[in-house]
């Protein structure tokens, strides 16, 4: 049973300083669903006026939140969790219907993973500590951790809530204050997000400014008051947000991307079992969020000799993709989350016939008939050479190209011939591969036997061009926080220079 | 005959003024990555720092149009036309001026030909 589509407010304010406010232009951006191609409701259109009322409501919040007890801020992330987890459902619907992506998607893996993420944080801050050194017998050296001030997150439009969650819980959990700007196509769900935690969160704490990036994001990236810049973006806007950075000398974490390879050696075939069956789902998996993830494994690597079978398999799993309706617990794909995203996808699948790609299945769009104003891809697979644009550039779709190897030697050198380095796959029996592999390619997270995992505590961020940072573990704390010694000695006597 | 490795439609040309009355000078630079990368992000001239090493692919509507060098590899065998889309509805993530105007600019590409890649060989000497 397909769920119905909720009917939103017809309009949706910033929300500064815990109140919902209206952009002081008056203006608002209609943001459309690219499930059907229908307004889901309006989103503030906001100006340079309304990024200062945002960054003044994290400054003031800040001179009392940098003060809450570690017990303070785990209780709020955890209360946070809570309140995510008791209305799991109505933000996986409005996620579907402002993203795209299909609803056995948002129910199972981007809300689960949100509140897991708030209580990853709550834990880990309960649990760790600053350093303390005896340098000698008389003096010590304590590293203490404070709170950067007010930080700038800015994020994507593929997994909104997860990526807020990902920005939001490292920056609060260190005692931070934020202003965040969603992506300007896919504001409703954190709108929904903070109505839902309002309740709990202190005023100010976060704030959230809509609009597009263009207007207000070198308004926030340069404001002298913001003291760290979070970005997921592509990469010119990630240089762009670095040099912003160096105005105010100040840090910026950045994922930007990338083209990951997933390399499958010939042991997969050895048997006919669960784990050939998990190889196969393993390909598939980059029709995930319809393609539209930053680790997509959007190149498959296939050893030669296992090509044919292996393809043959894996086909038969593509074709069972269904499509039709996201809101549909049994949709397997949804939608790509705008118009000029397909218009982009299709671009490329142009771009892929004319290089000379083999197109193996899909290479159009879907017609949709329940929602023929949605934006539809077919899932597709071209099998071509690692040279091709379609091998080099970011598609975001569920766009996959394949091309084979002979040994190991030359599929680490197809996997490293990339301009990115953020996700990787290898699947083998063989653990020695396993491990030569996995040391060898240039990417910040290697599954191993696996794919599109995203756990808290397991780090993620990129190597090369796909960014700067390590998100989704504790370390990421320390991107937030700045360290002060404290050098005490406990000697009487002085130096004796004067 | 010149071949050239990048030209705009008219619909572009039209958005590029429109935004030099705003913003004054503007420059180019085809973007990868992430979300709305493998888009040309359109920023003011003033305000971005050309990366040394990028590569110059052309002009279009007097602004300087580049890319990374290590993307240039890939599309160097491509002939670009920077078009552009109307999306009244708000969209993406970058800073690309024309965003807050409703429209998105895009990079179309065409496969040169060989007899195209051997002319370019020669004029770039």
């Amino acid at each position: 049973m397909a769920y119905s589509r909720p009917t939103y407010k017809p309009r949706y304010e910033n929300f500064i300083g815990g109140e919902w406010v209206p952009p002081l232009s008056g203006e608002y951006f209609d943001n459309l669903s690219p499930v059907d191609g229908e307004l889901l409701t309006k989103i503030p259109r906001s100006s340079t006026a309304d990024v200062d009322a945002a960054v003044a409501a994290g400054v003031k919040a800040f001179e009392t939140y940098r003060h809450t007890s570690v017990i303070e801020r785990s209780t709020l992330l955890n209360k946070i969790a809570d309140k995510i987890e008791a209305n799991l459902e109505a933000l996986a619907i409005a996620e579907t219907l402002d993203n795209g992506k299909a609803v056995r998607e948002t129910l199972n893996a981007d809300v689960p993973l949100v509140i897991d993420h708030f209580r990853y944080f709550a834990s880990v801050i309960r649990a760790e500590a600053g350093t303390v050194a005896d340098l000698d017998e008389n003096t010590i050296s304590q590293e203490i951790h404070e709170p950067l001030g007010v930080v700038a997150q800015i994020i994507p439009w593929n997994f909104p809530l997860l990526m807020a969650a990902w920005k939001i819980a490292p920056a609060i959990a260190a005692g931070n204050c934020v202003v965040l700007k969603p992506a300007s196509a896919t504001p409703m769900s954190i709108l929904l997000l903070m109505e839902t935690i309002q309740d709990v969160l202190p005023k100010g704490v976060v704030n959230i400014i809509n609009g597009a990036g263009g207007k207000i994001g070198k308004h926030l990236a340069t404001h002298p008051d913001i003291k760290k810049v979070g970005f997921t973006g592509e990469t010119t806007t990630g240089q762009l947000i670095m040099q912003y950075a160096t105005e105010n000398i100040i840090p910026s974490t950045l994922e930007l991307g990338g083209k990951s390879p997933n390399v499958f050696f010939e042991s997969i075939m050895a048997k006919d079992d669960e784990f050939f069956d998990k190889a196969i789902e393993g390909l598939v998996l980059f029709a995930f969020n319809s393609g539209e993830v930053c680790t997509c494994p959007s190149r498959a690597l296939i050893q030669e000799s296992i090509y044919e079978p292996f393809m043959k398999r894996v086909l038969e799993r593509v074709k069972a993709i269904t499509q039709e309706n996201p809101l549909d617990p049994t949709t397997k794909m949804g939608a790509q989350a705008s118009v000029n995203q397909k218009e982009k996808i299709l671009e490329y699948i142009r771009i892929g016939k004319e290089e000379g790609a083999e197109c193996l299945i899909g290479g159009a769009e879907y017609k949709n008939k329940t929602f023929p104003k949605g934006n539809y891809i077919q899932p597709t697979i071209f099998k071509g050479h690692n040279k091709m644009r379609i091998f080099q550039e970011e598609i975001f779709g569920p766009v996959l190209c394949v091309t084979t190897f002979k040994d190991e030697a030359e599929a680490l050198a197809i996997a490293n011939d990339t301009i990115y380095g953020l996700g990787s796959g290898v699947w083998s029996r063989d653990a020695h591969q396993l491990h030569s592999m996995s040391r060898g390619i240039e990417a910040g997270r290697v599954w191993v036997n696996c794919y599109h995992l995203y756990p808290s505590h397991a780090s993620f961020g990129g190597y090369k061009k796909s960014g700067i940072g390590r998100e989704t573990h504790m370390m990421m704390l320390n991107a937030y926080r700045h360290t002060k010694n404290i050098l005490t000695s406990y000697n009487k006597n002085k130096l004796g220079f004067f | 005959m010149t071949i050239h490795r990048l030209s705009a439609t008219s619909e572009a040309l039209k958005v590029i003024e429109m935004l030099k009355k705003e913003y004054g000078e503007l420059v180019f630079n085809q973007s990868g990555g992430c979300c709305d990368g493998t888009a040309p992000m359109c920023y003011e001239k003033k305000d971005f720092h050309v990366p040394s090493h990028n590569i110059k692919m052309g002009e279009v509507g007097g602004c300087e149009f580049f890319i990374d060098k290590d993307q240039f590899e890939y599309f160097r065998y491509s002939q670009i036309v920077l078009d552009v889309k109307e999306e009244k509805a708000a969209f993406g993530n970058s800073f690309s001026l024309e965003i807050d105007e409703g429209y998105q600019f895009i990079t179309r590409s065409r496969i040169f030909s060989d007899e195209e890649n051997r002319l370019l060989k020669e004029q770039e000497k």
